[in-house]
This record gives C-alpha cells, sequence and structure tokens, in this order.
C-alpha cells in the first residue's frame, strides 16, 4: 500500500433548503480509486468545481469518506483516533498564504505547528531553522510575514508545514495568486523538497507547466478520475484537455499545432527544449 | 479623451519610519478605447497605480486628468468618475452579497439614486453584455460556479455606465477554460461596446495575445511602454524584474541563436506556427 491510497472514496454534499430538510445530494467526489507511492510527486488537475479540492481535503482528513475509504501512510482516515497522525503525516497549503499565517514573525509562525505538537523548545528552533533553510527564507526570519511578497509569503506557509515534518505536503493551487517568480520560486521548493527529502508532493494547479515534470497526474471530472498518467501521456491529449476545461502548456501546443499542419514533430513535447530539439531535426 | 497622469508619485505612510515610494513620477496617457495590459511583479506598483485611476487612491503628488478635468479639482464630481473609470477588484465575487444575482447587479446603479426600474433596466443590460444566462438571473451569487461570480460582479461594475474598465488579475484561480472565456468576454466588451480596458495580469501568454499596449511597472516606474511585441523583445530585462515573455517567444529567439533564420517577433502560438511553417516551406 502507498503512502496515499484511497478505495472507492465517495464524498457526498447534503443540500439542504432554508427549513433544513435535504434538498439533494451532490455527489463532489464519485468512488475515486487511487494510490500514491511515498516520495512520488503528484499532479492532480480539473476545472473548477470538478472535485480536486474536496479530493484533496480528504488527504489530511479535513473531510472524511461518505463512502469508501482513504488510508494515509495505512491509517483509516475515518477513524477518528487516526485524525491527528494523520495531519501530521499530510500537511496541507492553500491557495491564499495569508488565510494560513498567524504571526507577526515569520520565524514564530513556523514554530507554531511544532510548538503544538508539544514538541521540546531545543527542537522547536532546530525545526524553524531547518524548514527556513529548505525554502531559502532564513534571512526574513525576524520580519513580519506582512511585508513579504505573495511568493514568499507562500514559501512560509510551506516552512511552516515542514516544520511539522510530514512525509506527504498537498498543495491546492499554491500559485494562483502569485506572479511570475513567486510561481517559479514555490514551485522550485517544492520539487527541491521532494527530490532531496522524499518528501511526497500532492500539487493541485490550473497552470499546466507547472506539472511537466510530475510523476504521475490524475485529471479529475465531475468527481471521477478520468486520465491518468505521465504528463508526456496526459498532455499529448490536447483536444480531450480542451474537452475538460483544461489546457496544455503553450509549447506543447506549438507542437501539436504544427503535427496539424503537416510537420513530423513527435507527440507530448513538454518543454521549450524538446520543441527546439524537434524543430531542429526538421532541418 | 482620455486618461493623462502628469508627474504622479504615491508614497505610502509618508513621514514615518515606514515610509514606501509605491509610484515615482509617473507620467502616462490613456487614449480612449485602448486595450492595456498591466504587467510587473508584486510590489512593483501597479495596483497603486490602477487604484489612482478611479480615485481610491490620492497622489501624494502630480495631477490626473480625465477627459481634460483635473480629477483633484475641487468640483470635480468624483462619484460620478468612479462610475465612469470602473474597477474590478481580484476575486470580484468575494464582494458579491445579495441573495440574487439579479439584485446584486442594481445595487450599484440603486446607489447612485436611480429609480428602481432604471437601476433593473441598467442590471438588465449589464448581465446581457457579460453573457449571464437569463435562466440564472434570480439564482443566489454562492451557487453560481466560479466563473460565472466572477462574470455577475463584473456585470454589477458595467451597470455603472462604466467607460474605462480596470481589471486587477481578472482571472486568478479559474481554470484554463474559465480563464478564457472571461479575457473573451473583455475582448468582446472592448470590440463592441468600444470600452478602454487597463488589464492587470500575471500571464504574459494572455496580455500578449490580448493587449495593444504593454505597460511594465517596476520599483514604482514605468519600465516599458509600447505593444506587446515591443515589450517583449526585452525579454531578458523582462527577466531581471521578475518578469517573462511567453513560452514561444523564448522558443523563437532561442532557435534563432542556433543559426535558423527565423523572424523572433511571435508573441502567440498562431504567430510562432505561421513563422515556423513559411521557413520550413522556404527550406523544402
Amino acid at each position: 500500500m502507498g503512502i496515499i491510497k484511497s478505495d472507492k472514496l465517495t464524498y457526498e454534499y447534503i443540500i439542504r433548503d432554508e427549513e433544513g430538510n435535504v434538498d439533494s445530494i451532490k455527489k463532489a467526489v464519485d468512488e475515486v480509486s487511487i494510490n500514491v507511492e511515498s516520495g512520488q510527486f503528484i499532479a492532480i488537475l480539473g476545472h473548477n468545481g470538478s472535485g480536486k479540492s474536496t479530493f484533496a481535503k480528504h488527504i489530511n482528513a479535513i473531510l472524511t469518506p461518505s463512502e469508501g475509504t482513504m488510508w494515509v501512510d495505512g491509517k483509516d482516515s475515518s477513524d477518528y483516533d487516526n485524525t491527528w497522525d494523520i495531519r501530521q503525516t499530510a500537511g496541507m497549503v492553500f491557495q491564499n498564504p495569508d488565510n494560513q499565517i498567524i504571526s507577526p514573525v515569520v520565524e514564530e509562525d513556523i514554530g507554531f505547528g511544532p510548538e503544538n505538537l508539544g514538541v521540546k523548545t531545543e527542537e522547536i528552533w532546530e525545526r524553524v531553522n531547518n524548514a527556513l533553510e529548505s525554502v531559502k527564507m532564513t534571512k526574513y526570519r525576524s520580519k513580519s510575514p506582512n511585508r513579504l511578497s505573495g511568493g514568499q509569503k507562500q514559501r512560509v506557509a510551506i516552512a511552516g508545514v515542514l516544520a511539522m515534518e510530514p512525509k506527504c505536503i498537498v498543495l491546492d493551487e499554491p500559485t494562483a495568486m502569485l506572479d511570475p517568480n513567486g510561481r517559479k520560486d514555490v514551485i522550485k521548493t517544492i520539487t527541491e523538497l521532494n527530490k532531496s527529502k522524499n518528501v511526497t508532493i500532492i500539487l493541485i494547479t490550473h497552470y499546466m507547466e507547472e506539472v511537466v515534470n510530475a510523476d504521475k497526474i490524475f485529471v479529475i471530472d465531475e468527481g471521477k478520475v478520468v486520465m491518468e498518467g505521465s504528463p508526456r501521456e496526459i498532455f499529448s491529449q490536447v483536444e480531450r484537455l480542451k474537452e475538460l476545461r483544461l489546457d496544455v502548456p503553450q509549447v506543447t501546443l506549438l507542437a501539436h499545432e504544427l503535427k496539424k499542419a503537416g510537420l513530423p514533430v513527435p507527440l507530448g513535447i513538454l518543454t521549450k527544449e524538446e520543441l527546439e530539439d524537434a524543430i531542429c531535426q526538421l532541418f | 479623451m482620455s486618461i493623462i497622469l502628469n508627474n504622479v508619485s504615491y508614497v505610502y505612510g509618508q513621514g514615518t519610519p515606514n515610509e514606501v515610494k509605491a509610484l515615482d513620477n509617473i507620467n502616462l496617457e490613456i487614449k480612449d478605447g485602448e486595450f492595456i495590459g498591466i504587467i510587473g511583479h508584486t510590489g512593483s506598483g501597479k495596483s497603486t497605480l490602477i487604484q489612482h485611476l478611479n480615485g481610491l487612491i490620492r497622489a501624494t503628488s502630480g495631477e490626473i486628468y480625465y477627459n481634460g478635468q483635473d480629477i483633484y479639482d475641487k468640483d470635480y464630481d468624483m462619484k460620478e468618475h468612479r462610475s465612469k473609470v470602473g474597477l474590478v477588484f481580484q476575486y470580484p465575487e468575494y464582494q458579491l452579497f445579495e441573495t440574487d444575482v439579479f439584485k446584486d447587479v442594481c445595487y450599484g446603479p440603486k446607489n447612485l439614486g436611480l429609480s428602481q426600474k432604471e437601476a433593473e433596466l441598467r442590471a438588465f443590460k449589464a448581465l446581457e453584455m457579460v453573457g449571464f444566462p437569463m435562466d440564472s438571473f434570480y439564482r443566489s451569487p454562492f451557487d453560481l460556479s466560479g466563473g460565472q461570480k466572477r462574470r455577475a460582479a463584473i456585470a454589477g461594475v458595467l451597470a455603472m455606465r462604466t467607460e474605462v474598465l480596470i481589471l486587477d488579475e481578472p482571472t486568478a484561480g479559474l481554470d484554463p477554460k474559465g480563464r478564457d472565456e472571461i479575457l473573451d468576454l473583455i475582448a468582446r466588451l472592448h470590440k463592441k461596446y468600444n470600452m478602454t480596458i487597463i488589464l492587470v495580469s500575471h500571464s504574459m501568454e494572455d496580455v500578449g495575445k490580448y493587449a495593444d499596449r504593454l505597460i511594465v511597472m517596476d520599483d514604482g516606474h514605468v519600465r516599458f511602454d509600447g505593444t506587446p511585441r515591443e515589450v517583449f523583445k526585452h525579454y531578458k530585462e523582462l527577466e531581471e524584474i521578475g518578469l517573462a515573455a511567453p513560452q514561444v517567444t523564448y522558443v523563437m529567439h532561442e532557435l534563432k541563436e542556433k543559426g535558423y533564420n527565423l523572424n523572433t517577433d511571435a508573441i502567440t502560438v498562431e504567430e510562432a506556427k505561421n513563422e515556423i511553417l513559411k521557413f520550413y516551406k522556404e527550406k523544402a
């Protein structure tokens, strides 16, 4: 069993009318079965309202399944006794860092998590130091978070999660509010964590360029996993992705258009280097 | 008819230890009917700049003219100015609050002192302009999808009979299709109603595709001002200030460096495709 495994996970929202009677039931997640191995970099794509965030909230037991099962590091999330262990195993980073940062000083904010876990003071500092170093924010440790840029704030939020020493980090659109540099920094930071510390990453995003290096991509639509595979397998299906309200990286689209126009370029080009090589092959 | 900024500077927290010069001597002319993209990294001054345009922030020094009138003039009707120059904030759906969409869009015009009937006519027109489906007019704004909520919020601004529409990252958080739909809507407002559009964006691909003119902000200054094609030629300098050019622009430049004599002007997929095809045919 992988670090995250779901079996026919279903989650239903109950919509009530003004008197509190059940009006209708909406299946936000519909029998999703996935398995993520420890140390993988996983991306989840899907349009707004597809159910991807609802699914992600199951990974650290913010939500528990209406039906089916979610195991995090072998622990069943429906068992309330496992909740705290699961939250320590899987940390979560949200879209807006301002909703996640609480202290007036960067280092205190990062220490908040381990402090709540009852970690000893010296060890808290050690964890704070390591977390700051991992996200390259050490020189901002005594600054106020509200003086930081969006990308820096998001890295502080990631450090706050890191200080809890999770095996897995779930990031729900962490770059949606950032400028290009902030976006790059956040993606670099999580890629680095995945590579050097073997932290399992689950990245939810609407930016297709951010997931070209993922080990595996899941595409969710109407609560179901509708596509699953390597970035190359997924992004070679340009038309299918468009039907699902998604997109491909700009270079992938250019390669696709060139191919449609009759040039012999391969399918599923993911980076500008690959595209340039393919074009050079033509001449 | 235009907006003119003359030596506009703005200092946050003047006289305190936290003094920050957010805008430094800005001179700009925004002409009627332009589609302008404003880009810049976080903290470059773009949000401060657009808040000046509709009078939410008053310049520390310098003047702003709208259609020839000084907006800081004592007799200037700032309330009317804010209807004419409408600002759609980031995540505007957070400002939806009424029980249904139609009432929400009526809120602005009613606050102008218009009659219920006039307010409703304007709301109807505004919702029509953004292509909001009529069968959803009386739905709660909270039951709508992300893209629909944003459409409703934009309609709320348009109901003020806006001449200049300023949007601060209108596509943040939307899925790719939702992104295209909102941008197509903005392009339609520009074309069909000749509305002046000022679009703040972090997506170089989007401004490259839609805007006629790009203004690049950096450290409170206008660093570049020109057509997207001209601006993206400076892709190396853009990188230094935390920005980039569209992916395809890099491809063209790098192919040229590899010795292929291509025109490196392309800023959209379409243009890059045509250029590569043309080059391929010439070679073949």
